[in-house]
């Protein structure tokens, strides 16, 4: 039992350190990258456009249960013209950063892992090393680079769009004034808001392409489970090892900035 | 001969590789020597492949030498590690082609990456790469909307862009038929013909090899069990060398004899 307790401890150390030495060399990279910023928009490109859609839609459907929902709340208290506070606060400060951040996971992390899982595979990663290539520049550096400006992005977009949402719900469907909504949505939010919201997004990004790169990227170190079930394997665990990353991560950066 | 061919490009000394229990490499010795082709011969399981990925710096041996141009590969400096990968092409077995880029980008990718050259230079390289290989009319196409003979072809002319010294090349006949077989063969010599590059080939496909190489190595136990000339390979009354060789020759003879109807035994 003892030792079955160690074992498993030494194993996510070693995990934790292997992941660390993996980002910290791909960020290293950036400095023999040869045409690094054609593969950051590129990556950019993967990581922001393809996810739009999903990012609308959520942050949309968000914005409008959150109108609905603080409306009826405030309303016991008459406190209705706090609702454009409500939903501004609760999308800039948490729900916008996290729930962008689970949907690009969602979408482009999974696409990642398999997309790097398949390269392994297929021997493509080997033949970047035998060329002379650095493989974690060529791949690993771009999308890590590409995170830092796209995640804060969609997170900026989920937010608009989901103050939209709380407007319709709140305003169109509710009969709240508009002027009432967006005024309180004005008050509420301030620049240590915002930071707050841009310095998650950019930590869930970083963190999460970085985990989805490294079980893609390592997907022939899977025990018991190599070819297709490998890269299936890496993929659900870099999907559900990232989605409690920026659960966890966003307790600690919340505790530190609130 | 001309005189460089007396050259050793490589050499290999007490080459030793291990997975876990399993020992696959139990000190391998082999000479290149520059401009000549060289084919590695073993069954399946071997150890071929491991041998040839650790004179490509894939697979790092546990014991033993390998230099390449009098330099020593396990020094292991990045610089040296960068020369060699520099001088040195890789073909795999796969192919590795990536599939998300057309046949042109393939072939420039490593131009792109390990050189200084303008996009239109290394278009132009690209280009001429291709068409040497007669793949010009297909630079736009994918990997996948090539046939496989096409994408062994790629596959050589991304091996060969950068002018490498070196060509390894990791059973590139695998999965082919004979006719198929028959032309990588071809394609191989009359690449290394005209570029000029040292080719280490692993293969099992014995006819093709005496035909193609100027030396022949086989691989046995760990071990290079035999190293020669084609001709010396054919006259070689050893038996693990006769079993090999002759494997295909037993095979017809048994396979005529099948379609005689005689009853077969299996000498084991």
């Amino acid at each position: 039992m003892l030792h079955a307790i160690g074992s498993h401890t030494l194993s996510i150390v070693h995990g934790l350190g292997d992941f660390t030495v993996f980002t910290a060399r791909s960020f290293q990279a950036v400095l023999g990258s040869r045409r690094l910023m054609r593969r950051v928009i590129r990556a950019a490109f993967e990581q922001g456009v393809r996810c739009l859609p999903v990012i609308v839609i959520v942050g949309m459907f968000t914005g409008l249960v959150l109108g609905l929902q603080g409306y009826y709340v405030l309303s016991r208290f008459g406190s209705e013209s706090l609702l454009g506070a409500l939903v501004s606060l609760s999308l800039v400060r948490e729900l916008g950063p996290v729930l962008a951040a689970l949907m690009l996971v969602g979408q482009a992390g999974s696409a990642l892992a398999a997309e790097l899982g398949i390269q392994r595979n297929s021997e493509q990663i080997a033949a970047l090393d035998t060329m002379g290539v650095n493989s974690l520049g060529y791949l690993v550096t771009p999308r890590l680079l590409a995170s830092l400006l796209i995640y804060p992005m969609q997170t900026a977009l989920f937010v608009t769009v989901g103050l939209w949402g709380g407007s319709l719900s709140g305003s169109l469907l509710l009969g709240l004034q508009p002027g009432v909504y967006w005024s309180a949505v004005e008050r509420a939010v301030g620049s240590a808001d915002v930071r707050e919201c841009f310095i998650k997004a950019a930590t869930f990004g970083l963190l999460t392409v970085a985990l989805c790169c490294y079980h893609g990227f390592n997907s022939h170190r899977n025990r018991g489970a190599s070819g297709a079930r490998g890269v299936s394997a890496s993929t659900t665990r870099a999907v559900v090892q990232s989605s409690i990353l920026v659960l966890t991560a966003d307790y600690v950066i919340t505790s530190f900035l609130v | 001969m001309p005189d460089d061919l007396q050259t050793p490009l490589l050499q290999v000394q007490g080459v030793h590789k291990r997975f876990g229990e399993n020992v696959v490499l139990a000190g391998v010795d082999l000479e290149v020597v520059r401009g000549s082709v060289v084919t590695v011969l073993g069954r399946s399981g071997t150890g071929k492949s491991v041998f040839l990925k650790c004179l490509a710096g894939i697979e790092r041996p546990d014991a033993g030498s390998i230099r390449f141009d009098g330099h020593p590969l396990d020094a292991d400096t990045p610089q040296a590690r960068a020369e060699f990968r520099r001088r040195c092409g890789f073909l795999f077995q796969s192919n590795a082609l990536f599939d998300s880029l057309t046949a042109l980008e393939n072939v420039g990718l490593p131009l792109e990456q390990t050189t200084n050259l303008s996009d239109s230079e290394i278009r132009k390289r690209s280009l001429e790469a291709l068409r040497l290989i007669e793949l010009d009319q297909h630079a736009e196409r994918y990997p996948s909307q090539l046939s496989g003979g096409m994408q062994k072809r790629l596959a050589l002319a991304r091996a060969i862009v950068t002018q490498p010294e070196l060509v390894l090349f990791d059973e590139p006949t695998a999965g082919l038929d004979p006719l198929r077989r028959n032309a990588v063969f071809m394609m191989i010599s009359k690449y290394q013909r005209q570029f000029g590059f040292t080719a280490v080939i692993v293969t099992h496909d014995v006819t093709e090899a005496l035909v193609a190489s100027d030396r022949v190595a086989l691989l046995d136990q760990g071990v290079m069990h035999f190293q020669g000339t084609p001709a010396e390979f054919i006259a070689s009354k050893d038996h693990v060398v006769t079993s090999f060789r002759d494997s295909a020759a037993a095979l017809g003879t048994t396979l005529a004899a099948l379609r005689s109807g005689a009853d077969i035994h299996s000498e084991d």
